[in-house]
């Protein structure tokens, strides 16, 4: 009758492909990248078997070793020996080991047999060690393992079939556990036998990497690719969108003067629709494309396998301020999001380090950042061209970002200093083969992307935006107002309370009103500013105009001081959420808003103060 | 090739896991390449495998001088 559903974990060495094997097998889209420690969670899924037989399949974080140096490796071992709270220990065991590099990987399958369970070994990458001349015997490997062997090529369509075959067969016998374990020495003495055995190699690496490496890792070659490929990309986000943006824009306006051309000009409704909705969102959607771009980059990058040797190039640097090259893949990836990036700072085995990591990843400029700073730099830079080449509205983005990871550098070092625990900290960090990043990861990614986006917009900030749209038209004004409406609204309260706070660092009051919802999620203040701004500025303001309004209306003091807050401030309740739950402490959530408020404030007084004396 | 891991200090985490990353008497290993300022870290290749290793890791790690090839 109903047979309890099998419960399969996926083991193995980092970035040997576990994870895209998990969505292969189960049709799920989790992230996968050519760098070792992607996946810093547990994550479940099920598949059927075409005998109709259905399994429950664990993904996990990949380690080198069950005696776990970070807390991602200790998920691993912990599912592995049983001892993950909550769940029973896998019926199954499948052990991914790349096929291009078994001297290491066959080392944790040999570790993974002695937990004495059922283990099948999955030989993934078959297709990239094919094309390097690498043939391995495969019947005499699982002689000698004492464990059934199946190859697989994750990536491509179908190539897991033989793992299904085999594991929707009978769950073969637990390996015999080793009565005494084996000492580092003996389990390599093992691993070489049986290289010696089954594989031949032709040469031990591809000669491809060899090539790009001579090049990537060059002592000067290498950082003028680096510095030249960012640059590169922060001049795309904004000279690439230009066009796609503007035609979102000009849709926009007409869906709105469409949609609410049927409804009485002077009504709360038709207010509520061009003033709230399409001013506000619509200052938020034409981001997209920026977004999108920046993401594209992202992708590309992690795929192919140059985000570790940019770790590698960085790393000195890194360790001088305080960090490690390991941090800067999670902080890359807090370039997107922050939450993202938190989460991966799981991967780096120092608590010191990691948690450092944490405290400065929010410096970094996160893309719910980009629609504040493009609707400045495009209200309040000329779009001039320095240097033959250069946008300068694409310089002030790239001085912007520049700004954020300078400033997370100075924190980091900071922090250095004030720790009393000054022992060793280790990189140990292993550089995978490059690869042809995949076109359909990169769109699914991007795809993945804009559906966050897109929630995002209609759910959080749709809400926030219609709530203070609430908020500024209510009450209504006296009788014998001489002002805006909006003036008199608890909104317009509100903002003229907290003007007396930011007064001195350039901030109007609609900017006040705008920053309160923003704390929810950053966008949102250009979303409030749509919405202030059309509130207050009579039934002419809708979307397209707020960055010709706001370049009317604010001095440059004020933009260059705006843009110098959100470099700092911790605009984001989600990330200050995730900083608690990684960290488990709310004092560290404390002291990392008191740090980016002050700093916030610090930056913007300096910024507006300078300005004005200078204009 | 690699003649010994030392523990820098009792029951060093860094030296064990450089064993179990293939650090181990008789590996051939080489250096392929050398950070931008001051060489470090380093990134050896053992196996088929790059590491990148701060000098003060690879430091655990004595090897002795083979013809090179």
């Amino acid at each position: 009758m109903s047979e309890s559903v099998l419960r399969i974990a996926l083991v193995g060495n980092p970035n040997c492909g576990k994870t895209a094997l998990f969505n292969q097998l189960t049709g799920g889209r989790q992230k996968v990248a050519n760098y070792a420690g992607v996946t810093v969670e547990r994550k479940e899924g099920r598949f059927v078997a075409p005998s109709g037989r259905s399994f429950q399949l664990l993904d996990l974080p990949g380690a080198y070793s069950f005696a776990a140096t970070s807390p991602d490796e200790a998920i691993t071992r912990d599912v592995c020996l049983g001892r993950y709270p909550g769940e029973a220990a896998p019926d199954l065991i499948v052990c991914v080991a790349d096929a291009t590099n078994l001297r290491l990987h066959l080392r944790f399958v040999l570790e993974v047999r002695q937990l004495g369970r059922p283990v099948v070994l999955a030989l993934n990458m078959m297709d990239a060690a094919k094309r390097r001349g690498i043939v391995i015997d495969v019947d005499e490997l699982q002689r000698r393992l004492g464990v059934p062997v199946v190859q697989t090529v994750a990536v491509q369509r179908g190539g897991a079939k033989a793992l299904i075959e085999r594991v929707d067969g009978d769950v073969p016998e637990a390996a015999p556990s080793d009565p005494a374990p084996l000492t580092p020495a003996q389990m390599h003495a093992q691993v070489r036998e049986l290289l010696t055995a089954t594989v031949t190699m032709p040469r031990e690496t591809a000669a491809v990497d060899d090539a790009l490496d001579r090049w990537a890792l060059h002592p000067v070659m290498g950082m003028v690719i680096l510095a030249g490929l960012m640059f590169f990309i922060f001049q795309a986000v904004f000279s690439w969108a230009k066009p796609v943006m503007d035609g979102i824009q000009a849709g926009i306006t007409w869906l709105g003067a469409w949609s609410t051309g049927f409804l009485p000009a002077g009504s709360a409704l038709h207010s509520l629709l061009n003033d709230g909705v399409f001013a506000g969102l619509g200052a938020v959607l034409v981001f997209l494309p920026q977004i999108l771009i920046l993401f594209f980059f992202i992708l590309v990058l992690e795929e192919s396998g140059y985000l570790p040797r940019a770790a590698f190039l960085l790393d000195r640097t890194m360790f001088k301020a305080g960090l490690t090259g390991r941090a800067f893949i999670p902080l890359l990836s807090s370039f997107a999001c922050a939450i993202p990036g938190i989460m991966a700072t799981r991967s780096i085995n120092d608590p010191r380090d990691r948690l450092t990591t944490i405290m400065v990843a929010p410096l970094m400029t996160c893309s719910a950042r980009l629609p504040v700073y493009t609707l400045l730099i495009a209200a309040f830079i000329p779009p001039r061209i320095v240097g033959g080449v250069f946008n300068l509205q694409g310089i002030v983005l790239f001085v912007l970002y520049f700004a954020g990871i300078f400033s997370a550098l100075a924190v980091a070092w900071v922090i250095k200093r004030m720790r009393r625990d000054k022992s060793e900290h280790a990189l140990i960090m292993e550089l995978p083969s490059y690869r042809v990043p995949h076109a359909r990861d990169i769109a699914l990614g991007l795809w993945e992307r804009s559906k966050i986006f897109l929630r995002r917009v209609g759910g959080i900030i749709l809400a926030l935006t219609v709530l203070l749209w609430f908020l500024a038209s209510f009450p209504g004004p006296p009788a014998n107002a001489t002002l805006p409406a909006i003036d008199y609204s608890l909104a317009g309260r509100i903002g003229h309370l907290l003007h007396y706070i930011f007064a001195p660092i350039g901030f109007n009051w609609q900017i006040c009103v705008a920053l309160v919802p923003g704390l929810a999620a950053r966008e949102v203040a250009v979303a409030s500013l749509g919405t202030v701004y059309a509130m207050s500025g009579g039934e002419d303001a809708v979307v397209s105009q707020l960055g010709t309004l706001i370049s009317q209306q604010w001095s440059l003091a004020t933009a260059l001081s705006l843009l110098a807050w959100y470099v700092f401030a911790p605009q984001c309740m989600s990330t200050l959420a995730v900083i608690r739950r990684e960290t488990n402490s709310w004092r560290n959530v404390a002291i990392a808003a008191g740090y980016l408020f002050g700093l916030a404030y610090l930056a913007s007084f300096a910024t507006y103060q300078i300005a004005s004396a200078l204009s | 090739m690699v003649q010994d891991v030392e523990d820098a200090h009792p029951a060093d985490p860094i030296a064990q896991r450089l064993r179990e990353l293939g650090f181990v008497s008789g590996e051939p290993v080489r250096i392929v390449a050398r950070g931008p300022l001051g060489g470090d870290p380093l990134l050896v290749q053992i196996g088929s495998t790059r590491f990148a290793l701060r000098r003060s890791e690879a430091a655990r790690v004595t090897v002795s001088q083979e013809a090179t090839a």
